[in-house]
């Protein structure tokens, strides 16, 4: 009895030591593993939020939709030739990065704002600005706080947790020397069902959340956004560092969006515009250049972006604009109409 | 000879082979996931290191036993959370199981409505998710609690509001020799207890320990305040206007209703197995040691402090050890609703801030494998001491 006990042991053990010799390998990175890896599995691996309206949310039956989504969406069409090639997964603000970085999932769309210490410090990389946005508070109508400088010693402000917002909300408290009582959750769920109960005075999060999640209250009208802007929100797109080439794809599906518009181009005359006049539409829709090819994509890449998400005006009206939560499109205009998106040329 | 020692020393051998490959199989399992992530943390241009817990941490937190604010290390706010674990993990251990003692009992009871009243309530909270609990005791209960101007006052010295229960403070002046006189008291009860056991082992004098144990807890600190200079004033919450309609209170203590609703869910959730735990050991006790104990002329209560309790602890202690472990362990559900525990603080908010989340997932694992293994350690402890002993 015992030899055959020790002999499975033995054996068991070998096993482990082969395991270990072919294992440690880990990820070395050549060309872009991410877009062979994406290629093989027929689906685009894509983070969002657990349910941000405008950004990412879904609806009953489990459909996504939002500005972030159709960067999630850009990608699908661009790599697959199908933007509803996307596989969601709803991550928490504490969870995000660690999803990316473990590989769960290859593009985190979730309204996450660019900051030097991400980008550099914990293997990430931004690839653009899909959305530049600003903390600010709300507060309740009746409760005459018309301004931050209403705000006195002692009071309270719910928040999420893990999140830049915490980090303005101490600074902007302690450069206005007032004391307050910060509650984070980890949900936004939570956060607005305690901040509608009345657990906290006032709502600390990005302005364009703060006009999502009012929707959400028993009685948006019954509650207002302050005025003032605490901090810069530049929310993005952002990939694992080390594969150059998936950086570039997902960058430019971005880009791709915001360009059309500029160029006027839209999911509806996209393919009618092949034989432009103008060289650079005539490149967006793929008559013109090599350029798909720099990623190891075909040339109508772009083409199928344009029409199968549309540009980021269509986008933002159907997602923003027309659901009513930020009508007025604000810095996240166009540089030839007065807001500052501006990217580089696609040529 | 040569031969025979030779053999024995084979034997030792063979025992030990399989035991030391055992050991090395579990060893290379560590390193190859240990060189696994640092290759693939290396790939992707991620460090590691205890460096940052020395960082500012930039965050604030609701609530804290030590000082703490955003100033503080990431060290420090570890500790905050830790305690905050501790606080809450304590509470809810010591409402649990004077929860659990009574309804353990009166499910016994021989009244129809008490026994049936307990029975519904373990059948009730013992089946819902704990997490669906602390949502219902966080998120109902706050609704049904009024804001800060209507508070419910308790002699307008203490006020439970939405935001919070509001409880005076306590203001010590020297705190340091009124402690020492409790520390005083408790020698001077243990070297009473053991007095008295001497006495009634030898002499079969029975000396009422509980009342004099009371009086001297009583009056060793009594006299400090008398005569030692030692005083303790209270500072009341008083409402205060933030806006038209925004108020809260100032001064006092507030304990968060975070705090509240999560200590409630986990006592009234835990409570209902060490119930079962209760009634299992009381049952678990022969009848004829009852009759046997009414026999000797013992009275009732007797029989259940001398004869019925001590063996019905041997076999509630065990699995009562493991309920402490889940209570401590399901804290950390706390994050939920915004308490400030370690998984909210360490695990949560400072793993965002820092992107280090194999270094602070260890150390989180390795604090709740600590606080588990002391609870264990403590509880076996006190199992040795309840164990029957052998004469």
């Amino acid at each position: 009895m015992k030899s055959i006990k020790t002999w499975i042991l033995v054996g068991f053990a070998t096993l482990l030591l082969v395991a270990c010799g072919q294992g440690g390998g880990g990820a070395g990175s050549k060309k872009s593993k991410t877009l062979e890896n994406t290629k093989k599995a027929g689906f685009v691996k894509c983070g969002v939020s657990q349910g941000l309206p405008g950004f990412s949310n879904a609806d009953a039956s489990g459909n996504w939709s939002g500005i972030d989504v159709d960067v999630c969406r850009a990608v699908a069409a661009a790599v697959l030739g199908d933007a509803d090639k996307v596989k969601y997964t709803p991550l928490s603000a504490k969870e995000r990065f660690t999803a990316l970085t473990s590989g769960e999932i290859d593009v985190l769309a979730r309204n996450t704002t660019w900051t030097l210490s991400r980008d550099a410090d914990i293997g990430l990389t931004f690839v653009g600005v899909n959305f530049y946005d600003g903390q600010g508070f709300m507060v309740r109508k009746n409760s005459g706080i018309n301004s931050v400088n209403d705000f006195k010693n002692g009071i309270s402000a719910c928040t999420n947790t893990g999140t830049t917002t915490e980090l303005n909300m101490r600074d902007f408290f302690n450069s206005k020397n007032i004391s307050y009582e910060p509650i984070a959750f980890e949900k936004a769920d939570e956060v607005v069902q305690a901040y509608d109960a009345g657990r906290c005075d006032t709502y600390t999060t990005d302005k364009s959340g703060l006009a999502a999640q009012r929707t959400k209250m028993s009685n948006p009208d019954e509650h207002k956004v302050l005025p003032e802007t605490i901090s810069k929100e530049p929310l993005g797109p952002v990939v694992r560092q080390g594969d150059a080439v998936w950086e570039d794809i997902v960058r430019w599906s971005l880009n791709t969006m915001i360009e059309a518009e500029e160029y006027g181009v839209n999911s509806s005359n996209a393919s009618s515009l092949k034989d432009s006049e103008n060289p650079a539409i005539k490149r967006l829709v793929g008559a013109e250049g090599e350029l798909g090819a720099a990623f190891g994509l075909d040339n109508d890449w772009s083409l199928r972006i344009i029409e199968q998400v549309g540009n980021y005006g269509e986008s933002y009206k159907k997602h923003i604009a027309d659901t009513g939560i930020l009508p007025n499109r604000g810095p996240n205009q166009l540089w030839t109409k007065g807001g500052i998106l501006y990217v580089p040329p696609a040529r | 000879m040569i031969l025979k020692k030779f053999n024995i020393e084979n034997k030792k051998v063979r025992d030990l082979i399989p035991q030391a490959i055992t050991v090395l199989a579990l060893l290379s399992v560590i390193i190859y996931f240990a060189t696994n992530a640092q290759i693939n943390m290396g790939n992707r241009g991620i460090s590691f290191g205890f460096g940052f817990l020395n960082q500012e941490a930039s965050f604030d937190i609701t609530f804290s036993m030590i000082e703490y604010d955003g100033s503080h290390s990431y060290g420090r706010a570890f500790l905050v959370g830790l305690l905050n674990t501790i606080l809450v993990s304590v509470i809810g251990i010591f409402f649990a199981t004077i929860m659990g003692v009574v309804v353990g009992i009166s499910r016994l009871s021989d009244n129809y409505l008490i026994a049936k009243v307990a029975e519904w309530y373990v059948e009730i909270f013992r089946n819902i998710p704990l997490i669906l609990q602390i949502f219902f005791w966080y998120f109902a209960a706050l609704r049904a609690l009024p804001l800060p101007e209507n508070g419910i006052s308790f002699n307008d010295i203490s006020f439970l509001t939405i935001k919070g229960w509001y409880v005076p403070k306590f203001i010590w002046t020297n705190f340091n020799i009124f402690l020492l006189s409790v520390i005083a008291a408790f020698i001077a009860i243990y070297f009473i207890n053991s007095y008295a056991t001497k006495q009634r082992e030898q002499f079969g004098k029975q000396i009422p320990t509980t009342i004099i144990s009371l009086t001297t807890l009583l009056l060793i600190p009594l006299i400090t305040f008398l005569f030692l200079g030692v005083s303790l004033t209270f500072e009341y919450p008083v409402l205060k206007q933030l806006s038209p309609t925004v108020f809260t209170y100032a001064g006092g203590v507030s304990i968060i209703p975070e705090l509240i609703a999560l200590a409630l869910a986990l006592s009234m959730y835990t409570a209902t197995f060490i119930a079962e735990n209760v009634r299992a050991g009381i049952l678990g006790v022969g009848k004829g040691q009852k009759e046997a104990a009414a026999s000797i002329g013992l009275n009732k209560n007797q029989i259940l402090k001398l004869v019925v309790m001590p063996q019905a602890l041997r076999i509630i202690i065990p699995p009562t050890t493991n309920q402490y472990l889940n209570l401590t362990k399901n804290s950390s559900l706390a994050a939920a609703i915004a308490y400030p525990d370690i998984v909210l603080v360490f695990a949560g908010t400072a793993l965002m801030q820092t992107g280090r989340a194999i270094e602070i997932i260890s150390i989180t694992m390795l604090t709740y494998l600590t606080l588990s293994i002391s609870i264990s350690i403590f509880m076996n402890w006190y199992n040795k001491k309840m164990a029957i002993k052998e004469k």
